[in-house]
């Protein structure tokens, strides 16, 4: 009788901890549906073609785009591809060529811990290195600490789809007598591009929602600028600036442009996603 | 005999020329002087080299940077800096307590929140789900961690906010006021948001590193639970058990996270720099009084400082962070042979 009791007990506590399970995996993706029904709801009806071709009205006039946030952040992100593509890709391969040295896996660790910094410190950084020696704002230190932070984001990708390509490949190549560095680049590279390019774009993604380091770096403007000795406007420094304001246009128009940002981000994640598990799995 | 054995098949070597028995013959090729490598790749090996240390020089060149810029705060207030409570641009009195207070604060209590629901998703990803819920589930919470900060920061600002001034802080402070935690007039803009909000933004990592870390336990030593007959839940207990070192990882990461955490927390938490531990006052972190006042300030010392709490926010973030990829490294590692 006891044995019983105990195991209907042991029945009851593994579906008591089940359900709590499920629970939380139910709270946990009920905030991704709230947030997206408010930005979409916010968002939608300031969404039109004014918004996206026309400049930014004065304070309290009523309409208005942000033309010019859009070209801005395009153009950091350019800035930002300039610096951290190459080191990010090469580093990457670098890494996947020398697992075994140690060298290699300090870089490697290194990497890691980058990619942990916070942003804001990172942008710290770029306005010590550029905003100080220049004397003013610019959007070439916005891009310079967009950069940082798509290195560590890009070696790690870089570094995973490699590592998807099967070693036959490498040994195919060499057995033909191709030396090391053509196989890399002529065999392995083309095999792991795909998958590649789509990590810059989720690592484009990242870096086009991050505000904090172009607070004090290429800090907005709410002109038309296109020069990168000048302080640039971007999407999410357009959103904060518009969020703390007191008008009510200026605040929906906060909320379209974080809707353009939203879809723009799911768009590439699951491009990411659909593209990295067709290959190898 | 062994050794008879060894020497025969040395000797045997030697003659099939497998084995070299002279040195090669000297030659002024490149390739030799190359030690027999290709050119080709010794140029390729060092042009790889070459960016990866520029990875290293940037995070060297930043620490020396920030040292060098933050000096003339460090010279003026030495320890005080991290001990005293003013923080007045006015009379060019700066000390961190209050935002380290908050910084620790908030992450802390974000942490206690999201440890034991994002262990709940984890479990129910690599245990309890079926496949395809698991993808789908797992789609969800990756596109969570997705979302920018400043859409977090402008949900907390319009939406949270408002709902806990007028909703959630009243029925909270009636029925709980006793507790310290609760007190104070609500709001809506403070602590309790900017922890809802850290801990909806930290749920995701420590969920993904915990699920993978799960699942990187060996499936015999599931089958050979089921085996005794246990119950799914005890299963789950001897899989925790093995996965303990990898949840503590992921544990830290997400307190890095919340505590690097700058645009959501900015936006939400008051900005107010006072040491309270009601949920209801505003406080200030940070990430935030660097986001709030770097652009506006003006005095060398106001920079410095500034710069001096990045730098504290550097040493904190990387200490978290290299601890954690260590014990994950050692985790993965464990059971990677045995799969």
């Amino acid at each position: 009788m006891n044995n019983l009791m105990h195991y209907k007990w042991r029945k009851t506590k593994n579906i008591i901890m089940a359900s709590l399970c499920f629970i939380s995996a139910i709270v946990a993706i009920v905030p991704l549906f709230i947030i997206l029904f408010y930005t979409i709801s916010q968002g939608i009806s300031s969404i039109n073609w004014a918004f996206f071709t026309q400049m930014p009205k004065p304070a309290g006039e009523t309409g208005g785009g942000m033309a010019n946030a859009l070209a801005g952040t395009g153009i950091l992100i350019l800035i930002a591809s300039c610096f951290g593509l190459p080191v990010g890709i090469f580093s990457g391969l670098y890494l996947s060529e020398n697992e075994g040295s140690i060298y290699a896996k300090s870089i490697k660790f290194l990497v890691e811990v980058l990619n942990g910094v916070p942003s804001i410190v990172i942008g710290v950084f770029a306005y010590v290195v550029f905003v100080i020696p220049m004397k003013h704002f610019s959007a070439i230190a916005g891009g310079f600490a967009l950069g940082i932070l798509m290195m560590p984001l890009i070696t790690g990708t870089t570094l995973e789809m490699i590592s998807l390509i099967p070693h036959s490949y490498r040994e195919a190549a060499l057995g033909l007598g191709i030396p090391r560095w053509k196989t890399t680049l002529f065999v392995i590279f083309p095999a792991a591009l795909k998958g590649i390019l789509t990590g810059i774009l989720l690592s484009i993604a990242r870096v086009a929602g991050e505000t904090a380091p172009l607070l004090f770096t290429a800090l907005g403007n709410r002109f038309w600028s296109t020069q990168l000795d000048q302080p640039i406007a971007s999407l999410t420094v357009f959103i904060y600036d518009y969020s703390k304001a007191p008008f009510d246009d200026w605040n929906r128009q906060a909320w379209a442009a974080a809707l353009v940002l939203i879809v723009l981000i799911m768009i590439i994640n699951i491009i990411f996603r659909f593209v990295t598990r067709e290959k190898y799995a | 005999m062994q050794i008879i054995n060894l020497i025969k098949r040395k000797i045997f070597k030697q003659q099939a020329g497998i084995i070299s028995v002279e040195a090669p013959a000297a030659s002024f090729s490149i390739k030799n002087l190359l030690g027999g490598k290709n050119v080709g790749d010794l140029v390729f090996q060092n042009f790889l080299r070459f960016f990866a240390s520029i990875l290293l020089l940037i995070v060297v060149l930043m620490v020396i940077q920030m040292v060098n810029q933050s000096m003339p705060s460090i010279k003026q207030f030495g320890w005080n800096f991290i001990k005293n409570n003013t923080w007045d641009p006015v009379k060019e009195e700066y000390s961190a307590w209050p935002f380290i207070f908050g910084t620790l604060y908030s992450s802390l209590l974000a942490l206690l929140i999201a440890l034991p629901l994002s262990l709940g998703v984890s479990i129910f990803l690599s245990e309890f789900a079926p496949r395809w819920l698991e993808k789908i589930v797992s789609l969800l919470v990756e596109l969570l961690a997705a979302v920018p900060s400043i859409v977090y920061g402008l949900f907390g600002i319009f939406v949270l906010a408002p709902w806990l001034r007028t909703t959630i802080e009243p029925a909270l402070g009636n029925k709980f006021g006793f507790l310290p935690l609760f007190t104070g007039p609500p709001y809506g803009l403070g602590m309790f948001a900017a922890v809802i909000i850290l801990v909806v933004m930290i749920l995701p990592i420590i969920t993904s590193i915990s699920r993978d870390v799960m699942k990187a336990i060996p499936v015999t030593q599931r089958e050979a639970a089921y085996a005794l007959g246990a119950t799914k839940w005890e299963v789950v207990k001897i899989i925790l058990g093995g996965a303990k070192s990898g949840i503590v990882g992921a544990t830290l990461l997400g307190l890095g996270r919340a505590v690097g955490e700058t645009m959501a927390v900015t936006m939400v938490i008051g900005n107010t720099p006072q040491i309270s531990y009601s949920l209801f006052e505003p406080g200030h972190t940070m990430a935030s009084v660097i986001a709030n006042e770097f652009s506006e300030a003006t005095s060398t010392l106001h920079v410095s400082s500034l710069i001096e709490i990045s730098l504290l926010l550097f040493i904190i973030t990387v200490i978290l962070n290299a601890a954690a990829r260590l014990i994950v490294w050692g985790v993965t590692k464990k059971y990677k042979g045995r799969k």
